[in-house]
């Protein structure tokens, strides 16, 4: 295992624990106001400090772990969900007409700006944790199902798809049995990049208020409320948005260290 | 004196010894043959002259170039070596040419490195007419993909001399060309050497081509020169076994048994009649009508029950085409196939009825089976076109059955197919043809990919199958000595048509058409030997 791909896991294990964690114990309630404590500076008993309502910091980061976590995994589900199948079947019919039709489908999604769209979802549908995660999701679809049919492309063009075909195996079979299983690592490298541009785009959505909605605590809104204070409480901005830096970093380096270790050809050299 | 000498090479990689104690000499003007099968080291001999081993191996010993040591070199030094002194031709023209230059450009590159103040575009333009593509014909703005095969082929070959080396080096130069081509670069090679007076290092494990070229063959096992000699002295009088077997295997023929007389021949199993294959071409502009190229053109024949027949002919000639349209993965334009009497292309929807009455074997042993599935999973794969396959007991017993008249063992079920060699894997491959007992067994090339020994063996597997099921076969090959030993009937292919078909040996022996004529003159042969 690379250096990458030890450190991407440990970032990324420390977030997925915090936000179990959240679950069973936090240091203080999240959402109990303490207003003379307010803005305390990161101290013994709050360990990443107070906000101006004095609630913990630290309680409520692990809590918006949770939604942030929440948000991108299902986003990422309906990616592959959708995307996977789509792509798959996309190259099945490679130069058909439905190979056309999904792969124009997925270039006209890819052609309007990705957060704007999030933003007109959520300002017709209200604002809601689910609302982002459903704009979210949709433009993980066609980045799924160009990745899948790429892959399945070369997949499809090897000895063992025709032998398969010689078997009397029909596309969707064919699709499912052997090209998806020879596609899974390019899926997997994927789903950590999409899940940490997830996180992200959670934290960007929740900064302009079309994320989870108050009590909910979410890190880009503990962003946008530390904009105003940052001159007096510069650590009610730095901890949400260092939490997000580290996250988003040790996802990536999870990606990049899982493609070179999923990579076939650098199996072989190894064995 | 001695042009190239080693002495005591001793290459490692990682703790694996890849090359033990080579020594031998090359004088100007000779060529020298190392031959061997995959995994003996010639490779990785040519490449430690040319100092251009993979990261991390270890080298020990001498290599004396004119007498000077060349492991003693810097990079530096080396990199003049290299192109200057000594050329080298690789296996693949496609990958060894960048697509994106000219091949002026690249024959000039090494010029302009290694000569500086000459006439590059005039040594060049001679370069280039010297192996066999004069500039008025080719000029030398041609991009590599307006080329064929041999033509690259050639133009690689004159990357490599432009300097003048003083050894070339051509490492399986004609292994990826057909057979005509092969004769004409083998030809082009003899005469550079003997005009230019280079030494040639030619690594190669074609016996035949060997034994045609050289005047020195080394013959390599495990990394270690087995024996060496005198072309003629050594096929004459071979010592060591291991050269004996190679020998042999080369020539193997199999023993086919005779057709059973009580097999109904009167009616043919497969009928191919007049079947065409178009294919459409990219449009020219914008407007014009796309061109339509016919790889596949006007093809009859039956095969009747209980025949082997062969298929042989060049890249390019429509016999991957006709076979994908013969196993009903394609749709030909006009013309029926028909197996038993049922169309073999029913649509989308395959026709499982006469699906399971036909297998296949490819060539690729890596390519033809997928990577995450057992054995046991891989050779059951046609049970999908039963509609009673057998469950439980049955079909374990089938499996071991099926592994053993194969010749591997039934524990190998529950293998990956990583964890075999490549003539297993073939084995394998014709596991999953013969489990479902079908009627007829294509084999596409199915041991073209194959080291001699391991290829007389699946050779010898074929034939003994063929005595315990009465297999029914189409064996498709380019290498005529294989399609001699294990068909009864050939059919030569060229340019979509079948140009002749008859008896194989009488094919073989006493062609008359043409092209199969050219055939048979360039396929490189053996020269009897006493046994």
């Amino acid at each position: 295992m690379s250096r990458n791909l030890i450190l991407g896991l440990f970032l990324s294990t420390i977030v997925v624990i915090a936000a179990g964690l959240s679950f069973v114990w936090t240091p203080f309630d999240h959402a109990s106001m303490n207003i003379p404590d307010k803005l305390q500076s990161p101290n013994a008993v709050n360990l990443l400090g107070t906000d101006q309502f004095g609630r913990d910091i630290l309680s409520a980061l692990m809590v918006g772990a949770r939604t942030s976590i929440a948000v991108a995994f299902v986003a990422v589900g309906i990616g592959i969900g959708l995307g996977v199948p789509l792509g798959l079947w996309a190259a099945s019919r490679k130069g058909g007409w439905i190979d056309e039709i999904i792969m124009r489908a997925n270039d006209l999604i890819f052609a309007f700006p990705s957060l704007v769209i999030a933003i007109l979802i959520t300002a017709i549908f209200g604002a809601s944790a689910v609302n982002a995660i459903i704009a979210i999701g949709i433009f993980n679809i066609p980045v799924f199902a160009r990745v899948t049919r790429g892959s399945a492309l070369s997949i499809w063009e090897r000895e063992f798809i025709l032998a398969a075909r010689v078997a009397g195996k029909g596309s969707a079979r064919i699709s499912f049995e052997h090209i998806l299983p020879n596609v899974a690592n390019v899926l997997i490298v994927q789903a950590t990049i999409q899940f940490s541009l997830g996180i992200l785009a959670e934290a960007a959505l929740s900064y302009v208020g079309l994320g989870a909605q108050p009590p909910t605590p979410s890190w880009g809104r503990m962003l946008a409320d530390a904009q105003t204070l940052v001159s007096i409480a510069p650590h009610m901005a730095l901890v949400p948005g260092c939490a997000i830096i580290l996250t988003v970093m040790g996802l990536n380096l999870l990606g990049d260290g899982l493609r070179d270790w999923l990579d076939p050809r650098l199996n072989e050299a190894r064995t | 004196m001695t042009l190239l000498s080693t002495r005591g090479l001793n290459v490692s990689i990682g703790r694996k010894s890849v090359l033990k104690n080579v020594s031998f000499d090359i004088e100007p003007g000779e060529i020298v043959a190392v031959t061997g099968e995959s995994g003996s080291g010639k490779s990785m001999t040519a490449l430690s002259v040319m100092d251009l081993l993979p990261e991390g191996a270890q080298t020990v010993g001498e290599i004396l170039l004119n007498g000077a040591d060349l492991r003693k070199q810097s990079e530096a030094q080396m990199c003049e070596t290299r192109g200057q002194s000594i050329g080298m031709v690789f296996q693949e023209p496609m990958t060894a040419l960048n697509p994106v230059k000219t091949i002026g450009d690249q024959v000039s590159e090494t010029i302009y490195l290694h000569r500086p103040g000459v006439d590059a575009e005039a040594v060049t333009a001679r370069t280039l007419s010297r192996v066999g593509l004069p500039p008025d014909r080719f000029p030398l703005t041609r991009y590599p993909h307006e080329l064929s095969g041999g033509q690259r082929q050639r133009v690689v070959i004159a990357m490599a001399i432009a300097c003048g080396p003083r050894l070339l080096i051509a490492d399986e130069p004609t292994t990826a060309l057909d057979v005509t081509t092969q004769a004409q670069i083998l030809d082009l090679l003899k005469r550079l050497t003997h005009e230019d007076g280079m030494g040639l290092l030619m690594i190669t494990h074609d016996l035949a081509v060997v034994a045609d070229m050289a005047d020195r063959i080394l013959v390599m096992r495990d990394g270690e020169i087995v024996e060496h000699g005198e072309t003629q002295d050594l096929l004459r009088n071979m010592q060591h076994p291991y050269t004996k077997m190679l020998f042999h295997a080369s020539m193997h023929q199999a023993k086919l048994p005779t057709i059973d007389p009580e097999t109904d021949t009167e009616t043919p199993l497969l009928s191919v009649n007049q079947a065409c294959r178009d294919y459409r071409l990219p449009r020219s502009s914008l407007f014009a009508r796309a061109k339509q190229f016919r790889a596949v053109d006007d093809v009859s024949f039956d095969i009747k029950r209980g025949e082997r027949v062969g298929l042989v002919g060049e890249s390019g000639c429509g016999k991957s085409t006709l076979t994908r349209a013969i196993l009903g993965l394609e749709k030909v334009q006009s013309g029926q196939i028909q197996l038993d009497g049922a169309p073999v292309f029913a649509g989308r929807r395959p026709n499982l009825a006469v699906r399971r009455k036909m297998q296949v074997v490819f060539q690729d042993p890596y390519g033809s089976f997928n990577p995450r599935h057992r054995v046991e999973r891989l050779i059951c794969e046609p049970f999908h076109l039963l509609s009673d396959a057998p469950t439980g007991n049955k079909r374990d017993e089938l499996i071991a059955e099926t592994l053993e008249a194969v010749g591997l063992s039934p524990e190998d079920a529950q293998k990956y197919p990583h964890q075999f060699s490549g003539g297993q894997r073939q084995r394998i491959a014709i596991a999953r043809a013969l489990i479902i007992r079908p009627e007829l067994v294509i084999f596409d090339e199915a041991v073209s990919a194959l080291d001699v020994s391991v290829r007389a063996r699946i050779l010898d597997l074929i034939a003994g199958l063929c005595r315990a099921y009465d297999l029914t076969y189409l064996f498709i090959s380019h290498d005529l000595n294989v399609v001699r030993s294990i068909t009864d009937r050939v059919m030569v292919m060229a340019a979509g048509k079948i140009v002749e078909s008859g008896p194989t040996a009488q094919v073989f022996d006493n062609p008359y058409h043409l092209y199969t004529k050219s055939l048979v003159a360039a396929s490189p042969m053996l020269p009897a030997l006493e046994s």
